[in-house]
Formats: C-alpha cells, sequence, structure tokens
C-alpha cells in the first residue's frame, strides 16, 4: 500500500502531466486535420507537387515540438507537420507554403514540407536524407563559440535516413564535439516502399547509439505518453550537457510515402499490429479513460480545429502568387556579384 | 622577405581570424598539426578553439558550416584536397548554394580547395573542380593565380555574404613567391591583363596563367605579341574585359586545367561567340586537360594537362589562321 502511493505522483505533478497530454493532443489533432486538408487538396488539384503527411507519426512529432522550449532548434522533417505546430509554426505558415502564396516563409520559391525560418531556430529541409543534422550541429557549435548555453537542437528522421553517409558523418561529428543534439528517428517500417528489413541487419537501430558514444533510447512511437516522457528526457539530457541523444521510436507509417502513393505494400497483418495503432485514437481513448477529457469534447476540438485549418485555408488561398516577372531572380545575398544572363 | 602563395593563404587566414571574432576555421589536420599542406600553420597556437580538427566527414564538415554561417559565424572549411569535396558536393549545391534564395537568410562561408595537378597526385589528389561548382547558382567561385591575389580574394571571400568556392592551385603553393603582401586589390569579379599584346588574347585563370605568360614570352622573340587575361574569379566571370580583350587582338585562345567538357573555357568561348562575333578574325580556341581522368606518372601527366608547350602549338595555329 505504501510502496503504491510512493509510486504514484505528486498531485502537482499529475497535472502538469495532464496539461502536456491534452496540450500535446491538440497539437496532434491540429496536425492531423490539417494534413487531410492538404491531402484532400491535393486530390483536388489544387496542390503544386507533392503532399507528405505525417499520420501515425503525431504522438513522436509532437513530443519533439513540445519538450522543445524559444531558442532551442527544431530541424523536422516530412512527417513532423504535428511537432512544428507545437515549435511554434502557424497553420497559416503550412497552408502559405503548400499553396505557393507569395506571402508564406518560402514565397513560392520553395514549397510543402521545405520550410521554415532560420534565424528563428527553425530550419527548413531539403530533400537529402540526413543532411539537416550537420546544419543543426553547426548551428550548436556556433552557439557554442558565442558563449550561449542551454539550448538543444533536435532533428527528425525516418529509419531509411539512417543508411546514408550524412546520417553517420553528423552523429559522429556531434559526439566528437559532444554536442546537444536531439537525433529522432520514427522507425516507421517503410522507407518509400523498401522495409526496414531491406534498411538495416542491426536488431535495433537503438544499438548504434553505443557505436557512436551516445546516450539511445528507444520507444513505442504510437504512446503519446511515452513519447512525451522519453523525448523529454532525452531534450533534458541533451540541454544538461549529456551531449548527444539518439531517440528510435517504433511506429507504423499509417499513409503512402506521399499522396500519391496507395502504400498497397503494407502488409495487413502489420497494420492490425500493435506497431500499427494510430497514436491519435490511441491518445484519445486514453483521455477519456483518465477522465481528463469527455468524448464530446474531443469532437469539440476537432471542430474547433477544423474550423482553424479552414480559415488558414481559405486565406491563404486568396492571397497572390508569386510573380515571375517581378520576381528577384538572382541567387546572391552580394547582388552586386550576379551575373546577368538575359 | 619573400611570401609564397602558400603562406599567403596563411597570412590572409591569419588576418582574418585577428580582425573578425566571426571567423574559425574548420577541417582535417587543421589544428595543432597545421594542416596537410600547412595553410593553418601555427593558427590553432595563436587562436585556441577557433581553428578545429574535423573528423573525415566531407559532408559534416560544410553542413556545420552552413549551420554556423545561419547563426552568424563566417567559417573557412579547408578541404585537404580539392577532390575530396565531392563528399560535400551535397551540403555545397543544395544546401549552402540555394539556402539565400530560399530562406533570404545569407550563408558566408568559404571553401578552400586545394586544387590542380602536381606531379604524382594521381586521378584522386589532382583535380580542378571549379567549373562543376561555378555551374550552381548561389555560389561565387575564385581562381587566384599570384600571391597578391590568394591573399586579398581569400580575405574578400571570408567577407562575401554568400558561399565562396575558393580554388587554390597547389602547384603554386611553394612556385609563386611575391615580395611583399598587397595593399590594395581589385574587385571580385574583375578579370586582370596579366601581359598586354595586341596580336592574340590568351584567356587563362588559376596556374594556366603562368603557362600562357611563359608562351607570350616566347611568342614575344618572334615578334608576336600576346595578351593573358587572368579571370581571377571564374563566377562572377568577366566577359567586358575579356571582350575588351578579344576587340584588340581579334584572336581568342582559353586555357583551362579541368577537363575538357563544357567548363570554363566553353563557357568563355561561348559568350564571346554569342556577344562578339564580329570582334573575331578567327574562329576561337579552347584547350583543357584531356579527357581521362589526371595521370600519377609524371610524363602522363605534363601532355595531360596544357602546358606552355602545348599552348604554345595551339597559339601557333590560331595565329596562322
Amino acid at each position: 500500500m505504501i510502496q503504491m502511493v510512493a509510486s504514484r505522483p505528486a498531485t502537482g505533478e499529475v497535472s502538469s502531466c495532464r496539461d502536456a497530454y491534452l496540450s500535446a493532443y491538440r497539437w496532434m489533432l491540429l496536425g492531423r486535420i490539417l494534413d487531410e486538408k492538404f491531402a484532400s487538396l491535393y486530390r483536388a488539384g489544387k496542390i503544386h507537387g507533392g503532399v507528405f503527411i505525417g499520420r501515425g507519426q503525431e504522438a513522436l512529432s509532437v513530443a519533439i515540438g513540445q519538450s522543445l522550449r524559444k531558442g532551442d532548434i527544431f530541424a523536422p522533417l516530412i512527417r513532423d507537420q504535428a511537432g512544428r505546430l507545437a515549435f511554434g509554426e502557424s497553420v497559416l505558415e503550412a497552408a502559405r507554403t503548400y499553396l505557393g502564396s507569395v506571402l508564406g516563409p518560402m514565397r513560392g520559391r520553395d514549397g510543402n514540407v521545405h520550410r521554415g525560418r532560420p534565424k528563428e531556430g527553425y530550419l527548413p529541409m531539403i530533400s537529402h536524407l540526413g543532411a539537416m543534422i550537420p546544419v543543426v550541429n553547426g548551428m550548436l557549435l556556433a552557439r557554442r563559440f558565442k558563449g550561449i548555453a542551454g539550448t538543444v537542437g533536435a532533428t527528425c528522421l525516418g529509419e531509411g535516413g539512417t543508411s546514408t553517409g550524412a546520417f553517420h558523418e553528423a552523429l559522429n561529428q556531434a559526439a566528437v564535439e559532444k554536442l546537444p543534439l536531439v537525433l529522432i528517428i520514427a522507425n516507421n517500417q517503410f522507407a518509400y516502399s523498401t522495409p526496414s528489413s531491406r534498411q538495416f541487419a542491426c536488431r535495433s537501430l537503438v544499438d548504434r547509439a553505443a557505436g557512436y558514444g551516445v546516450e539511445g533510447h528507444s520507444l513505442d512511437g504510437t504512446d503519446l505518453t511515452a513519447c512525451l516522457k522519453v523525448v523529454g528526457e532525452a531534450v533534458a539530457n541533451a540541454r544538461d550537457g549529456r551531449g548527444p541523444q539518439l531517440v528510435v521510436a517504433r511506429l507504423l507509417r499509417l499513409c503512402g510515402h506521399g499522396e500519391h502513393d496507395d502504400a498497397g505494400y503494407v502488409d495487413t497483418k502489420l497494420k492490425q499490429s500493435p506497431v500499427g495503432r494510430d497514436c491519435l485514437k490511441v491518445a484519445g481513448e486514453y483521455l477519456v479513460r483518465q477522465n481528463w477529457a469527455e468524448r464530446e469534447t474531443l469532437v469539440a476540438w476537432r471542430n474547433e480545429a477544423t474550423q482553424k485549418v479552414e480559415e488558414a485555408i481559405a486565406k491563404a488561398q486568396r492571397e497572390p502568387a508569386p510573380d515571375p516577372y517581378t520576381e528577384n531572380w538572382c541567387a546572391l545575398a552580394s547582388k552586386h556579384l550576379s551575373e546577368v544572363y538575359e | 622577405m619573400s611570401i609564397t602563395y602558400l603562406e599567403a593563404i596563411r597570412l590572409a587566414q591569419k588576418r582574418a581570424l585577428a580582425e573578425d571574432p566571426r571567423v574559425f576555421i574548420y577541417g582535417q589536420d587543421v589544428g595543432a598539426f597545421g594542416g596537410a599542406f600547412k595553410a593553418t600553420k601555427n593558427l590553432a597556437q595563436e587562436f585556441p578553439g577557433r581553428v578545429i580538427d574535423a573528423p573525415i566527414s566531407e559532408d559534416a564538415m560544410v553542413g556545420a558550416a552552413i549551420g554556423a554561417a545561419i547563426e552568424g559565424m563566417r567559417p573557412i572549411i579547408e578541404m585537404q584536397f580539392a577532390d575530396f569535396s565531392t563528399v560535400g558536393f551535397n551540403q555545397i549545391i543544395n544546401q549552402a548554394a540555394a539556402l539565400h534564395w530560399r530562406t533570404q537568410v545569407p550563408c558566408p562561408i568559404t571553401i578552400r580547395l586545394p586544387s590542380g595537378g602536381t606531379s604524382g597526385g594521381g586521378p584522386f589528389h589532382s583535380q580542378s573542380m571549379e567549373a562543376i561548382y561555378a555551374h550552381y547558382p548561389g555560389l561565387i567561385v575564385m581562381t587566384p593565380a599570384t600571391v597578391e591575389d590568394a591573399y586579398s580574394m581569400l580575405l574578400e571571400a571570408v567577407a562575401i555574404d554568400d558561399p565562396v568556392i575558393f580554388c587554390e592551385h597547389k602547384y603554386l603553393y611553394y612556385h609563386l613567391k611575391a615580395d611583399q603582401l598587397p595593399t590594395e586589390a581589385m574587385p571580385t569579379g574583375k578579370a586582370r591583363i596579366a601581359r598586354s599584346g595586341r596580336d592574340l588574347t590568351i584567356v587563362a585563370y588559376s596556374a594556366m596563367v603562368h603557362e600562357a605568360l611563359a608562351v607570350a614570352e616566347e611568342l614575344a622573340t618572334e615578334g608576336t605579341e600576346v595578351e593573358v587575361v587572368d579571370l581571377r574569379s571564374i563566377k562572377p566571370l568577366d566577359t567586358d574585359t575579356v571582350m575588351a580583350s578579344v576587340a584588340r587582338t581579334g584572336r581568342l585562345l582559353c586555357v583551362g586545367e579541368a577537363f575538357p567538357w563544357g567548363g570554363v573555357t566553353a563557357e568563355v568561348i561561348a559568350r564571346v561567340a554569342s556577344e562578339g562575333f564580329g570582334l573575331l578574325d578567327a574562329p576561337p580556341q579552347r584547350l583543357n586537360a584531356k579527357d581521362t581522368p589526371v595521370p600519377y606518372h609524371p610524363n602522363l601527366w605534363a601532355v595531360h594537362r596544357p602546358t606552355a608547350r602545348s599552348i604554345v602549338v595551339a597559339a601557333r595555329k590560331l595565329l596562322r589562321q
């Protein structure tokens, strides 16, 4: 009896734990609905280029965005809508980029998931996997040079991205420099259509942590509680000067690689296995079971999020597209050094 | 006092470190060891913590430089050999070169590429990569041919708000000497008339400038006056100076140490042909390395790249036309 009481968190901890969970759930929900809206716009032919959504990865993603603070660095990947929102991106910013509004951060020069604000520590990914890791390292190194302590850099990758040389070089670099890097791997079982068995041969990717001399964590990426706890600890460890943290989550991508892909190659048995659980559904049920929210409240939150998304999309759709005739076709910051080819 | 091209590069870095706290150097063996060519000799001791040994990870080296630049630093990356920059190619062309266009955030990094052939260097320690980098929007590509330019252009590279590929020629490291460091410099993007003449223009850059000057010297004894244009930077490329020279001479020979397909010599000829066709008294010519990997043996290497011997043959042929 005494033991049970001792292991039960104090009241304050329960409420902060509950608040974090509720907040995370609502970001997940908003991310899911925004993703679904982009997917539907894609099917309606309203989006130029591809749409890449994070269905099934929201719990992991939101845990990253929510564990970071203002002043930290975040380099998300293609399935991190929930984490982006939790880190501070607005729905409008995402909508503007997907819809090519000239008022968006990328002004039509880059689109969809390739968006960010580098000066605010929010990096716009390039398509080459693993390539953002050393950029985060460099930002952290610069902060060390400038004597800025206590900030963390987090970046995300799928299990497929761990096969790149860039991943190896950058994780090793972070380890050598003992940087406060949190590298989150979503092992979502498929890199486009290639199963994990064709991607790596080790028992678990987290075993690689020892090889790099960094701390490793593994978790069930379908469980929001685990995501918040483990990712939160990894971020705290990095902030405490314990060097790079490698976090590996098991989950299943509940969508195609992009919306052009029906993911027909995913085995039904895998979808029905524990790894195939929908983290949003699991989190919603947990909220109800804990009496932290009523079912009606979840519905109300969904409606609220839908409303928010619709408004942002409608606004972005009315905004001007980039004008090729007034565009400044100059790639250099030093305009006087650019050559004119017309 | 005599200063080599290599020492000028070291001194430029020393000055950059001394004058700008945002500057740091990152590369393999650049720290206490002073670099494979000693271009950073004693700098780690003089500037503790700012000249940092990197693991053998060119991709991560460049990536980290980009991140540091986003945070306001001015990193100098030393590639041990230009040839190894291929491992960092993705970061250079897709991340560094594209960053300002995509985000309006400048990317002031300098990547030093010890370039070009030396005797015995072989296929993987001899390459001239400038044209590949010049192909990509968002990069500046410098190819200094003199001690003075090696010094002043490297300082300029660090000051420029864009990624600069600094192609320093290994053959010139020890061969080239100057009495003193320059106190003033030509602006980036401006070519230099290395020697004036009225009969033939040879456009060259980096080590080939000196081969061209040797040819000019030889032909002068026969009464032919060759004008040698040193491009200094190949991107931006000073078409005006080239065109003005061709207007004077009517004949153009472009010489480059890189492989023959495409490249700087082709670009120069394309520009002159399209904008200054009427200035030409003979078809413009180009001379490059052979279309094979760079050979190891000195006998082969001497013939693989253009030298005064092969350039003079091409020049004479062009003068007869």
